[in-house]
């Protein structure tokens, strides 16, 4: 899968508690949630964000909370991928779960500049930078987990043996 | 020759059924418990139901407990506690609690003898790994795994390094098991232990009662840990002993056991810590920030709510009156403290004080309810995590300590040292 989208930068440890406060953690409808999306960590985002952008973050991205609104909030914004410099354990587990892209790779970008990013080969390109940085590989039981279309279809389809 | 394992690895491979693991080996193995609580099991459920759930794979083995916004805080909360309550019922869950039985997830299950040493547990909450302290291998995870474990009993593991922790010295009677897991915190780094478990050590672990081991094991998702576990000894046979629901495993390490690698901590003259904020790892000592002014102090949660804090802040507050500036609020995590605590006189030592007493909940912890902070106002909280508006508005802060820094800052009005508050009866203390 190809995305092109616009970027915007968050920091280090983006902890889930900024990604979906709990104060919000009353509903599970994730219109709902990404109405709040990032919210504790920059106010503006959810009224900024357009269908396919891309966050780029720092290390430890999702850490704290297992809750999995986290992913499912930003998905529901829109965002196409997120990549990170490293994500916290859980949210990179949920991430995968629920459907959400991400890519695990130090880039260098600045808000609103696009890159271009290919899931299968791990290629991301800024293209204002004209810079290219290769993800890190996606472990092989994600791929089989990705290619069965998420945990509950591998399980549905009675691979989780 | 097998290759000599961590117990956290012996448990997965028993639960894997094979003979051994190794670190990155991918396994699919058997729970012995999954557990949810009212903000993450709603999904769960939902996923359980929508990919043709019927029956949960043994009612025995899935846990449920609706603690988070309970007493249910607003009308969308109660619907979420209602999607348990309704599921529990509807599968004969044997291990559901309501009403006033209902108690801190992470408190409850030790303390009614639900989980035990051996166990392979995950948890739709990131402080699953608090079991690690009963010599179990529990780590969190997200609502959809949960529902797949509904379904199947299984969950899959990616088999983590080990990074042991060493405490060694004699731990001052300041110093609670809470100084101990964010002294490590602060080393390690909010990251530092990232998709590895913990193996918690030493001698002054040796001497650690098992609720200040359980805080300890808490702790470890704080520094990214999946699990932080602390070999099986007398004190967990003890505890484990007089509620055990089933029948422990003891498993230890093995000598030759590989550890990715060994921290040593030496604890003698350790002082009491404080994590500032925003993040678990920002620790310094308690001596070095006695300037914060508080405006609330917690006393409570999964971390610091069984019934060792409880006296450790009653023996401070003993007597005394909390400064009038400062909110504090004690929270027992479970029905079962409150009553010890009621017993004990505790309750009547609080509320001489001065202090609220708020029925078993997450609470404030999670910035939930009960006890919301406003723009500027700062808490000391003997809860876990002091991210950014965690405890209520983001221009709030939280600051983590242990019950007795957090007793002895609430009569202070801003942080203070245990040793800086304690009355004539200190020696004699609160009767056990």
């Amino acid at each position: 899968m190809i995305i092109k989208g616009k970027v915007h930068i968050f920091g280090d440890d983006v902890n889930t508690d900024e990604i979906i406060p709990a104060r919000y953690l009353n509903t599970s409808d994730p219109k709902e949630l990404a109405a709040h999306v990032m919210e504790d960590a920059d106010p503006a985002f959810s009224a900024r964000v357009k269908p396919g952008d891309i966050i780029v973050a720092g290390k430890n991205f999702g850490c704290g909370s297992s809750r999995e609104h986290a992913p499912i909030a930003i998905k529901a914004a829109g965002v196409a991928c997120v990549v990170a410099e490293s994500f916290a354990r859980i949210f990179y587990r949920n991430a995968f779960n629920i459907g959400l892209t991400i890519m695990e790779c130090a880039v260098e970008a600045e808000n609103g500049q696009v890159l271009r990013m290919d899931t299968a080969t791990g290629k991301i390109t800024n293209l204002a930078l004209r810079r290219e940085y290769a993800a890190k590989p996606i472990p092989a039981f994600m791929q089989e987990l990705i290619a069965a279309g998420g945990l509950m279809e591998y399980v549905r389809k009675g691979m989780m043996k | 020759m097998p290759r000599p394992m961590t117990l956290g690895e012996k448990i997965l491979a028993r639960a894997a059924g094979v003979k051994s693991v190794s670190p990155g080996d991918i396994v699919l193995a058997k729970l012995d418990l999954c557990l949810g609580n009212d903000i993450t099991a709603p999904l769960a459920i939902q996923a359980f139901y929508q990919n043709g759930g019927r029956k949960v794979f043994h009612r025995g083995k899935v846990a449920l407990v609706p603690d988070h916004f309970t007493p249910n805080k607003d009308i969308k909360s109660a619907e979420q506690a209602k999607i348990l309550r309704d599921f529990a019922r509807e599968q004969k869950l044997v291990h559901y609690w309501d009403q006033g039985e209902v108690g801190v997830e992470h408190a409850l299950l030790p303390e009614q003898g639900v989980v035990v040493p051996g166990d392979l547990i995950i948890g739709a909450d990131s402080h699953t790994c608090t079991y690690g302290a009963l010599a179990a291998f529990s780590t969190g995870v997200g609502s959809t795994d949960l529902g797949a474990a509904m379904l199947t009993g299984k969950a899959w593991f990616k088999v983590p390094p080990t990074i042991k922790l060493v405490f060694k010295g004699r731990r001052p009677a300041d110093v609670t098991g809470k100084d101990l897991i964010l002294l490590a915190i602060g080393r390690l780094g909010v990251e530092g232990a990232n998709y590895r478990a913990l193996e918690i050590t030493g001698p002054a672990i040796d001497r650690l009662s098992m609720e200040g081991r359980l805080t300890m094991s808490n702790m470890a998702i704080e520094a990214g840990a999946k699990t932080g576990i602390i070999p099986p000894d007398d004190i967990t046979r003890a505890y484990v002993e007089a509620r055990a629901q089933r029948k422990p495993r003891y498993y230890l390490s093995d000598p030759g056991a590989e550890y990715e690698r060994v921290e040593v901590f030496d604890v003698t003259g350790m002082e009491p810590v404080v994590a500032l904020p925003h993040l678990p790892s920002n620790v310094v000592p308690v001596s070095k920030a006695k300037n914060v002014v508080i405006d609330q102090a917690v006393i409570g949660s999964c971390t610091n709510g069984r019934i060792e804090d409880l006296r450790a802040a009653a023996k401070i507050l003993k007597g005394k009156r909390v400064s009038p500036r400062v909110r504090t609020i004690i929270i027992p995590a479970t029905p079962l403290v409150f009553r010890q605590a009621l017993k004990e006189g505790l309750m009547d030592i609080f509320m001489a004080a001065g202090c609220i007493i708020s029925p078993p909940t997450c609470g404030p912890c999670l910035g939930g309810h009960m006890g919301i902070l406003a723009q500027g106002e700062r808490a000391v909280a003997t809860t876990n995590r002091n991210f950014v508006g965690r405890m209520g508005h983001t221009g709030s802060e939280v600051y983590l300590a242990s019950p007795a820094v957090a007793a002895a800052s609430a009569i202070k009005g801003r942080l203070a040292l245990p040793k800086e508050v304690r009355g004539s009866n200190w020696k004699v203390g609160v009767k056990k």
